[in-house]
């Protein structure tokens, strides 16, 4: 019997989970990860799960529920990774107890990140086994077995996923036994000599995590999800991950070795297949991973000059590819009807609390660091509030380094409240303790927003929807020892200006929380409805410096170069800030 | 049969992501292979967004290549011109008649296309255009419009009515189901 369902492949990840026995997961959102946690939330009966603040605790927690004996998760964006290296480069040499599995969801193309890094080099800097699935019925299958690797030979295994794996919809045969996995946690022992890694016990285990490289080589050349495919041997096409999918549509006459289980590299069963074919050819999606290691096997691999090596893979690629190699495919005649059109970015909400914030910034002309959510909106026009935007939390050390670098002028350094609980209580420490005078804005507006509004410490609620105590950022500054400590509403225009240049000119450090719940997660979307009174509209310009999508231009002057406003009705979330800009007292509220 | 590839296109917040969500389920529950394919994060913040779905006996890729679309489906006008590259030389058009002003234009940064009538015309001879926000007030809920669009679409497909509302009941909560039934059969009808 089946039990076919359609499933991403970041829900077969926790499918997968709760079938095979695991007991406790944690995770921090990011794009495309978030909604692994998310979906293993929906198993709560029988997995302990929860948003941790950052990927380094996730990575704690799992690996501590490891140490028990228990089948733990993780979860994570590609740059979440960097953030969970610590633990992870030494749990390595530790190795799991309990099965411990680590998704690490990578973001070929950006589609919703800053960099591209290729986490395959990653894990095989930590040593670990690396399963890379193409599609969601293998992550079903493979998050299954990844358990049972780290369980077998006693360490942490990866899976990646990629944008377009966690995103894409296949069918799954979950099978009509599914249900929660019983699995007998693994008995926990004390033993300082493998926990705890002080130099004479961890060269011991760096010997073992040799040795153990060795054995999980043999184990993947026999791995079912490293197959053959025999077909045409003129060409024999290496492959992993979705590229597989694209190859099989390209290239469907010819060879394949379709690897899944990717490190360690199966040396041999690459050897065996490149002696059966005349050329060998790599194709695979980000860094050059598999090429260079079958290249350093002594493996000649077919030289081309169509770029594969960044951005997104797909079958339009592989088709040029074909064309240059076997040229005997035309790509389709492709008809763009684009010229000129305007292009439609993502914007901050109509009603956003961040709005305000940077256009006072703007205003006073502050260089602001910034950092990474919604808020990094804020860097375009008309607002164009943001200098700099690097990783989570960033922000503040990038402020205080400018600073004392001797950076003329005000500056300000900005992070939302999620962020600000992931990695920013660090930097504002940093600043109290060497004498800096950065000034850090929070926009707290209680929830994780950029990647779909998840809980976090100051939103009052767990993943799991129970109720959490509410983390106070005024009082957590003030504990360290910040003096200047003030709260504003994002929404008061007169008030944030007034707070924020004395904050800004003071010559102390200083945080100011400006507060304003997400109008999304709060259902303040239709809170209220602006309007216009064109008579009265001086055609300033004033409200569109704000950048909010319910302000339209309306009627042009006479000149022909300004022109009025007008409010979008259905878009209008009544935020009031549009009223407060107006000199003119040309905009009132209508409900 | 042969892998049909059908894009849907248009602005985040349309409904566009439960339409496609509808159809892979429609086509699930029919018995074929299916992919279904998006982009999230960014998108959601008013940008373009585009779903991808595929079904056939086998399917491989979850992404369509560019001029590979049997039908492509706009939820917004502007969108139906900018996505024009996806679809086959034969695929078939179907377009919401609706403008939604991109900030860009709304704010004066750039110039708005003053004769999308036309170039739609021009480039989809073959179009059909559906006033779903005008047939979702109809039904009294202008938050259905989607479900409008997908009884439209509903009638481009191989697939029975009754599967359909299979994966509509699978997918809607109940107290919103009938409403969105009516939706859809209201949108089906209006592609008669």
């Amino acid at each position: 019997m089946s039990h076919k369902v359609l499933l991403s492949a970041n829900e077969a990840v926790a499918w997968a989970a709760c079938k095979a026995g695991c007991t406790v997961a944690a995770a921090y959102p990011g794009t495309p990860s978030t909604e692994i946690l998310e979906n293993v939330a929906k198993f709560k009966d029988s997995i302990n799960c929860e948003w941790a603040v950052n990927e380094k605790v996730a990575m704690e927690i799992a690996i501590g529920a490891s140490i028990a004996g228990a089948r733990a998760l993780t979860a994570m964006k590609h740059v979440g990774l960097n953030v969970a290296m610590d633990p992870l480069m030494t749990y390595t040499y530790v190795g799991a107890n309990g099965g411990l599995v680590i998704v690490t969801a990578d973001d070929p193309g950006m589609h919703s990140s800053q960099n591209e890094q290729d986490n395959r080099n990653l894990v095989k800097f930590a040593r670990a086994p690396l399963f890379e699935p193409s599609d969601s019925q293998e992550t079903f299958d493979m998050v299954q077995a990844a358990f049972e690797v780290s369980e077998r030979f006693q360490v942490p295994a990866f899976v990646r996923l990629t944008t377009r794996t966690s995103h894409t919809s296949t069918v799954v045969d979950a099978g009509d036994d599914f249900g929660p996995g019983k699995v007998e946690k693994k008995p926990y022992v004390k033993d300082i000599r493998r926990n705890i890694p002080v130099p004479m016990f961890a060269r011991p285990q760096r010997l073992k995590a040799q040795e153990r490289t060795a054995a999980l080589r043999a184990f993947a050349c026999e791995s079912p999800f490293n197959r053959i495919e025999s077909g045409d041997k003129r060409l024999g096409i290496i492959t992993s991950g979705v590229t597989y999918q694209y190859v099989k549509e390209v290239f469907p006459e010819f060879s394949v070795l379709k690897l899944g289980f990717t490190n360690p590299l199966p040396s041999e069963l690459v050897k065996k297949f490149a002696a059966g074919v005349d050329r060998v050819l790599v194709i695979e999606e980000c860094d050059p991973f598999i090429e260079e290691q079958v290249r350093a096997l002594g493996v000649s691999v077919v030289e081309h000059a169509t770029e594969l090596n960044m951005l997104e893979m797909n079958p339009g690629r592989l088709t040029a590819l074909r064309q240059e190699l076997l040229g005997d495919v035309e790509p389709p005649v492709v008809r763009r009807a684009d010229a000129g059109l305007p292009t439609r970015p993502p914007v901050l909400c109509a009603g956003c609390g961040h709005r305000g914030v940077f256009y006072v910034l703007a205003k006073l002309g502050a260089t602001v660091t910034g950092d990474i959510g919604c808020y990094t909106l804020g860097a375009f026009p008309p607002l164009n509030a943001m200098d700099t935007t690097i990783c989570m939390g960033a922000c503040i050390g990038n402020a205080f380094g400018m600073e004392k670098a001797g950076h003329k002028g005000r500056l300000c350094a900005v992070l939302g409240d999620s962020t600000f609980f992931h990695s920013g209580m660090t930097g504002i420490l940093d600043v109290l303790y060497n004498g800096g005078k950065v000034t850090t804005v929070v926009l707290d507006n209680r929830i994780t927003g950029m990647t779909g509004h998840q809980d976090n410490p100051g939103s009052g609620k767990t993943l799991c929807g129970s109720p959490a105590p509410v983390t106070d950022i005024a009082e957590v500054a003030k504990a360290m020892g910040y003096k200047r400590v003030e709260r504003v509403s994002a929404y008061d225009l007169a008030a944030l200006e007034r707070v924020l240049k004395e904050a800004l000119d003071a010559d102390e450090p200083s945080v100011v929380i400006a507060g304003g719940p997400c109008r999304i997660a709060a259902k303040l979307v239709n809170a209220g409805t602006y309007e216009v009174d064109a008579a009265k509209c001086k055609a300033c310009g004033a409200c569109f410096k704000l950048g909010c999508p319910a302000i339209e231009r309306g009627e042009a002057s006479v000149d022909g170069k300004r022109f009025k406003s007008r409010i979008d009705p259905v878009q209008c979330s009544g935020c009031d800030m549009c009223r407060q800009v107006c000199k003119f007292d040309a905009i009132k509220k209508i409900r | 049969m042969k892998t049909m590839n059908v894009s849907l296109v248009g602005v985040g917040g349309q409904g566009i992501l439960l339409t496609s969500d509808i159809l892979a389920k429609t086509a699930t529950l029919a018995g074929l292979d299916v992919k279904k394919s998006e982009i999230h994060g960014m998108a959601q913040r008013g940008g373009s967004v585009i779903s991808q779905v595929r079904f056939g006996e086998k399917v491989c890729s979850p992404i369509i290549p560019d001029g590979a679309s049997d039908l492509l489906v706009s939820f917004e006008r502007l969108e139906a011109l900018r996505w024009r590259h996806l679809l086959a030389s034969d695929g078939r058009v179907l377009i919401n008649d609706m403008s939604l002003t991109p900030v860009t234009v709304s704010s004066g940064l750039q110039p708005a296309v003053t004769d999308l009538g036309a170039r739609l015309a021009a480039e989809y001879p073959q179009a059909k255009f559906i006033d779903a926000m005008a047939i979702a007030k109809t039904v009294g809920n202008t938050r259905t419009m989607n479900m409008v669009v997908a009884g439209a679409l509903s009638t481009l497909t191989p697939f029975e009515t009754a599967t359909w509302e299979q994966a509509m009941r699978e997918r809607i909560p109940a107290k919103l189901i009938d409403l969105n039934l009516r939706a859809f059969e209201t949108g089906r009808s209006a592609m008669a």
